[in-house]
């Protein structure tokens, strides 16, 4: 730590900065006000699913936006970030409108600024921590646009470093499954040498952001751009192939493979075990998303069916039920409706997309919690059953715990409804991998220091090792994997 | 991509693909399927591999014809690719020997049968198989299920084939006749939920695959819930087989008919 700090002094105390520093005088700086995003007007917005929501700060934007952060000598911001990107570095740079240093700067950290950027809720993370929160209750900075910004411009310059990658040492290893923890994992194992290959299951490379995350949220091609460059690097993709079933650990390893890194996500959907939960229309939020974002089923020239409801229920107050509703929405309902057992002030959601859904219309029913469903004759369900809930003490999350309020039941008539309510790890390497140690909730259990399973050759991170988190935790992962899977490989050879 | 090697029409609707998918062909156990997307703008379908040769590295899928998906898979040809295929997937069958199997296929089911009935012999059952389905055309496989039984019967819904009747008849003559100690029923979903309801008066163990609808195949989506003994399993993970006693067929039904109009629409528009 002392080291980051000392580090964070010095490259605070470069030239570049002091001047940048004096330019502007601290109280023009907080006078100023944050950069709004400029975005898709909601009416035209939910007519396509593939239109991003955001359309990015211009240059001019983004160095105002920058010019706001007032380089602090502490910059707590950098305590949120999970992976403690740099960030007044990475800012200062974009007001001196050297965006290519700046999307730089960030790739020392990140493996996906441009996913990022757009994805993290930083309300809760870097954004949280900054001076302007913290220390004068005042918007803060942007951080999240300015990252997007500056890896966006580097993508769009088509001036993508590729880095640079040491001479092959001829050592082979695998990630399993494809997820930014992967990702992460991949390049930076190929940077130092190694043979690296990724085995996913589906036949899309990206995890999450391809099957899950929608396209009005994160495009396919800003992830497909990383991969291309992974792959210009050297590592290999390998599709349709489920380590465990296709090929066991024995047979990957008998094929020259040292290492593992097991990154197969959180992908069991959970549901609520209510009665009428099994009938037609009722579909987990991995069902629904990965028909429309992984098999194009909103397209009439795809074969993947999907249902167009007209009136659509979504359970649950997270990013998953968010790109859920938004999706129905898109798709042609007339009503799209969130339904969570607790408020507004709870919601896991980033708050951005809860903006969002507001803007385009989605209906909130909060502190409501579905008990039954009901359907025609056929077993399709067309009515809902909700209960009403009020809130009580804070639980162990810190949230204030949901209360049944007896006697509230009333029904909701629905032609389609998307369970939202989480996920749990996937089981199906846990359930192959005899000796590997797993906790009750079936999360694989690592060092949290090394991400070293309790077989040494065999590590793991992502959502597999969290249950369900974030893209950014993952990929700090994936990074953390690679750095001891090194060294214990250069250790133990 | 996997190259199709060598295409066998059984009947107008049915045909058998051997294909090239040498992983699969390695690591496959009976009960085991696959799923698979013929062309970019496909859906991924599930197929049982009816049987796999590891040193060709090839696997054999049997297809009837339904919908679009399958449609566009029968009218690929010896040489054509499968843009996607992956697997083995599900639990394999447990193969052990508790003396005499009955084993009834319905329809195209005879195929995911095959090489269940063929580990049940070879680990020293006596396996009796019953083959059904509505007419002559569309009893298949018939000669390799001969192969790994010891007596085959034959029963069609028109007489047109074997003894006129439903595959419960057959069986229920069978159970009459002597002792089973196991049965396992694959084909349509109504056959399997006859099958079972006969089974259980006998109270003879039996196992039944299911063909529910499926996206990934990994567990990851839950379109192919079914309610096995009150609780919610997946398919495609915790089965495809289950103990045929304990499975709601009712439901099963219902949620086959999930995407029906959505299906039928497909199906037009395909035609
Ligand atoms: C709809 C949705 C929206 C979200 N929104 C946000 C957001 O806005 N911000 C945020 O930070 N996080 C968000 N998340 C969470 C975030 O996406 C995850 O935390 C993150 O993707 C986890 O990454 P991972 O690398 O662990 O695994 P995943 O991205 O889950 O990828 C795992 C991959 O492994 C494959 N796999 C599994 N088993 C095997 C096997 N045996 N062999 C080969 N491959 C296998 C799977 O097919 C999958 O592709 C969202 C999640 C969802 C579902
Ligand atoms: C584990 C498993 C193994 C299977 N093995 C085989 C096999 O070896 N050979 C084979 O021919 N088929 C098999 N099936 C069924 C096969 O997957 C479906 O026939 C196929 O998905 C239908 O797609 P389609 O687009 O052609 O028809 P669709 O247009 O989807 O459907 C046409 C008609 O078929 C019905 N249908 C749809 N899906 C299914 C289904 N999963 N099962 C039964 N009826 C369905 C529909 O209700 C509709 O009436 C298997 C299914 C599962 C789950
Ligand atoms: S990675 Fe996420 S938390 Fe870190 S600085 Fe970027 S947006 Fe903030
Ligand atoms: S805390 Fe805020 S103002 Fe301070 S350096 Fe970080 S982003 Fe800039
Ligand atoms: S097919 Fe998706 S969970 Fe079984």
């Amino acid at each position: 730590m002392s080291t980051n700090k000392e580090y964070l002094r010095i490259e605070r105390e470069k030239e570049w900065r002091t001047e940048l520093r004096k330019k502007i005088a601290n109280k023009d700086r907080t006078a100023m006000t944050r950069t709004r995003m400029p975005e898709l007007d909601p009416f035209i917005r939910i007519r396509y699913q593939d239109r991003e929501v955001n359309s990015g700060l211009t240059a001019n934007q983004a160095q105002l936006e920058a010019a706001r952060c007032l380089d602090c000598p502490t910059p707590t911001c950098i305590e949120g970030c999970p992976v403690s990107i740099n960030i007044p570095k990475f800012v200062k740079y974009i007001e001196q409108g050297s965006f290519l240093e700046a999307a730089k700067t960030l790739k020392e950290t990140s493996a996906l600024p441009a996913v990022c950027g757009r994805v993290c809720p930083q309300e809760k993370q870097c954004e949280a921590t900054c001076f302007y929160t913290q220390k004068m209750k005042k918007d803060p900075v942007a951080i999240g646009y300015l990252e997007r910004f500056a890896a966006d411009y580097e993508r769009e310059s088509g001036l993508m470093s590729v880095p640079e990658v040491a001479p092959s040492n001829g050592i082979k290893v695998a990630a399993i499954g494809s997820g930014p923890a992967s990702l992460a994992f991949s390049g930076d194992m190929i940077k130092l040498g190694y043979d690296v290959t990724v085995f996913e299951a589906l036949h899309e490379i990206g995890g999450v952001l391809k099957y899950g995350i929608p396209e009005f949220r994160l495009p396919n091609k800003i992830v497909d751009v990383e991969l291309e460059n992974l792959q210009k690097m050297g590592v290999k993709f390998v599709r349709n192939f489920i380590v465990g079933k296709t090929a066991s650990f024995e047979d990957l390893k008998a094929e020259g493979f040292e290492a593992f890194f097991v990154a197969s996500g959180a992908g069991l959907p959970r549901f609520m075990n209510i009665p009428g939960e099994n009938y037609n229309g009722i579909l987990s939020s991995n069902e629904y998303l990965t028909r429309v974002n992984l098999m194009n089923a909103n397209k009439d020239e795809f074969d993947t069916p999907i249902i167009k409801g007209k009136n659509v229920a979504v359970i649950g107050g997270g990013n998953t039920a968010m790109d859920s509703v938004r999706t129905a929405k898109r798709l042609g309902a007339e009503r799209a409706i969130i339904i969570y057992r607790r408020s507004r002030a709870e919601m896991p959601a980033r708050i951005e997309e809860v903006h969002h859904a507001e803007e385009e219309g989605i209906e909130f029913l909060n502190l409501a919690n579905p008990i039954e469903y009901f359907a025609d004759e056929k077993g399709k369900v067309n009515r809902i059953r909700v209960q009403r809930m009020g809130l009580g003490e804070p639980d162990a999350s810190g949230r204030r715990r949901p209360i049944v309020l007896e006697g509230t039941e009333y029904d909701i008539p629905v032609d389609l409804v998307v369970v939202a309510v989480g996920v749990s790890p996937n089981p199906l390497i846990p359930s192959e991998v005899k000796d590997l140690k797993v906790s009750k909730w079936g999360t694989i259990e690592v060092n949290e220091e090394t991400m070293q399973s309790s077989i040494p050759e065999l590590f793991a991170g992502g959502d597999i090792v969290r249950g369900g988190a974030t893209v950014i935790l993952a990929m700090g992962d994936g990074r953390k994997a690679a750095a001891n899977m090194d060294e214990y490989l250069q250790k133990n050879r | 991509m996997n190259q199709i090697v060598e295409k066998v029409l059984f009947s107008e609707k049915v045909a058998k693909f051997v294909v090239d998918a040498p992983r699969i062909a390695r690591s496959r156990k009976p009960g085991h399927f696959v799923i698979l997307r013929v062309d970019e703008k496909g859906e991924r379908i599930p197929l049982t591999i009816a049987g796999a040769d590891p040193v060709k590295g090839t696997i054999d899928l049997v297809v009837q014809k339904m919908g679009v998906s399958s449609s566009k898979l029968f009218e690929l040809n010896e040489g054509d690719f499968i843009l996607d295929m992956v697997g083995p997937l599900g639990k394999a069958t447990h193969i052990h020997k508790p003396g005499t199997i009955l084993a009834c296929g319905g329809g195209v089911g005879v195929a995911p049968m095959l090489p269940i009935v063929e580990a049940f012999k070879k680990a020293g059952n006596r396996v009796i198989s019953i083959l059904a389905a509505r007419n002559k055309d569309l009893i298949i496989l018939e000669d390799e299920i001969r192969k790994w039984s010891d007596e085959v019967i034959i029963m069609t819904d028109d007489g047109s084939y074997g003894t006129k009747g439903l595959v419960t008849t057959g069986a229920e003559m069978v159970i009459q006749r002597e002792t089973v100690n196991e049965c396992i029923a694959i084909g349509p979903a109504v056959m399997m939920k006859f099958t079972s309801l006969l089974t259980k008066k006998y109270q003879i163990p039996t196992q039944a695959s299911l063909n529910a609808i499926m996206v990934d195949g990994t567990g990851m989506c839950g379109a192919c819930r079914v309610s096995v003994g009150g609780r919610t399993l997946f398919t495609c993970i915790d089965g495809p087989e289950f103990d045929a006693h304990q499975i709601d067929f009712d439901e099963l039904m219902m949620r086959l008919g999930g995407y029906a109009a959505e299906e039928k629409l497909a199906n037009e528009r395909y035609l």
